[in-house]
């Protein structure tokens, strides 16, 4: 927990390849990632598809994630398994990535 | 926390009402490898269970935030498992190395599976191992038709056992292997009474067990992409399985934002997903499979099992198209050079 703000250390998740070497032993000579790496790429990633939502997903503090909706609502995420609930809440329609708009627009770019 | 592989291994016996889940165990238990196993059962039933180490469990459920039904932590069961923790630790009972838990016939599976994975204390200790599901000959068919939850334990299960074999004809025997083929292809179907029911086989073999894993994948992935598509679909809630290959190296990152978002949606009908992928910068084959929402740490071979390189997973679920699912991986798959640029 950090001793500033209070905010809780998240719970590993299955995707977390940076925490589990054992699982992932990188190719040799491959930049190893990580962690924080590891959270760009994943926050860059999760915005190119939450763009479709008009939300935009952030780091906060290293350890959790702020998810922000084009009305200014926002809700503080712990890890990847929370994303999806959270951001449904904020953009107030599901987030389905079997629907045909949301995998036509991904088509598109 | 310790590495996944480490971690004692809980199998499940699952099947519906008198299917033989006792008898099975009682056999089981007889071998010399299963002597350090603990038990836990719903219910005494009529056959008694000769163990060492045996607890009943008592009916509780606890919904986990925001989660759905197939999430739920079973408060009973994360009770009974820590209290056989800590009588081990203490030395109260002896040092077992595995856990079978005997679920009574109507019991759905996935809350058990998510209790393993997802309660706070029970997943540094313990990981899920095969779930193991009898199926009766002479009533099993009739289950399936009528009973959605043996349909499920069906679906999640890694090995099948038919019963009774001996007091069904042989032809109802071979429709209901047919019908547990069509259901889930990728685990294998064993004759209780024809078969001898090796408890390695039955038991310790799984992705985590370092002498069986690649022999494991490869067989699953062999039985998933056979099976799959051999059976017309008869409506559109039917349960399916089929396989998806993938040519180019997935991106870890971006399958994990993908596969969340699929489970978060559809996570029941997802029933089981088996994957053999082929990850961008990482030399080894990297194993991952999950049960409705629930996802397992993911694992690797130290080796490829074949000269295919493609990823290949196989996915068991119910009134999902392959071919929706497919466009959305490769749409998100997209996704990833960009998602590169910009980390």
């Amino acid at each position: 927990m950090c001793g500033l703000c209070g905010v809780l250390g998240a719970e590993d998740h299955w995707s977390d390849a940076a925490a589990r070497p054992e699982a992932f032993p990188p190719r040799a000579g491959a930049p190893g990632a990580t962690r924080r790496q590891e959270r760009q790429r994943r926050i860059a990633l999760a915005n190119r598809i939450l763009q479709h939502y008009r939300l935009r997903l952030g780091d906060f503090e290293g350890r959790s994630y702020l998810l922000r909706g084009a009305t200014g609502r926002q809700e503080l995420v712990p890890h990847l398994a929370h994303l999806w609930a959270a951001a449904e809440r904020v953009a107030g329609r599901p987030c389905d990535p079997l629907d045909e708009a949301l995998i036509a627009a991904l088509e598109r770019r | 926390m310790a590495a996944y592989e480490t971690l004692l291994p809980v199998n499940l016996i699952t099947g519906f009402l008198g299917a033989g889940k006792t008898t099975l165990l009682q056999r089981l238990l007889r071998a010399p490898e299963l002597a350090n196993t603990a038990v836990l059962v719903n219910e005494f039933g009529e056959v008694g269970l000769d163990h060492l180490l045996l607890e009943p469990l008592d009916a509780e459920t606890v919904l986990l935030q925001s989660g759905c039904v197939c999430c739920t932590i079973r408060g009973d069961l994360a009770d009974a498992i820590r209290g056989l923790y800590s009588k081990r630790a203490r030395g109260l009972v002896p040092a077992f190395d595995r856990l079978a838990i005997e679920t009574t016939g109507l019991a759905d599976p996935a809350p058990i599976v998510a209790t393993l994975i997802a309660e706070p204390v029970l997943r540094h200790h313990f990981r899920l191992g095969s779930i193991v599901t009898l199926v009766d000959a002479l009533n099993g068919r009739r289950q399936l038709a009528d009973q959605p939850e043996a349909v499920k334990q069906v679906a999640v299960a890694d090995r099948l056992v038919i019963s009774k074999t001996d007091l069904a004809p042989p032809e109802a025997s071979a429709a209901l292997a047919r019908e547990l083929r069509r259901i889930n292809p990728a685990a294998p179907i064993l004759d209780a009474i024809a078969d001898p029911l090796l408890p390695h086989e039955l038991m310790a073999s799984d992705v985590y067990d370092p002498a069986s894993k690649s022999a494991e994948v490869q067989r699953w992935l062999a039985a998933g992409i056979a099976g799959a598509g051999t059976e017309p679909h008869r409506h559109a809630d039917e349960i399916r399985a089929f396989c998806l290959t993938f040519e180019q190296p997935l991106d870890w990152t971006g399958f994990g934002v993908w596969l969340t978002m699929l489970l978060h949606v559809h996570g029941q009908n997802v029933l089981r997903v088996k994957g053999l992928l082929n990850v961008l910068d990482v030399a080894a084959p990297v194993v991952v499979h999950g049960v409705q929402h629930v996802v397992h740490p993911p694992t690797h071979l130290e080796r490829w099992p074949d000269h295919d390189r493609r990823s290949r997973i196989v996915f068991i679920v119910r009134g999902l198209e392959q071919a929706a699912i497919e466009r959305s991986l490769a749409a998100f798959h997209r996704q990833n050079d960009s998602g590169r640029d910009a980390a």
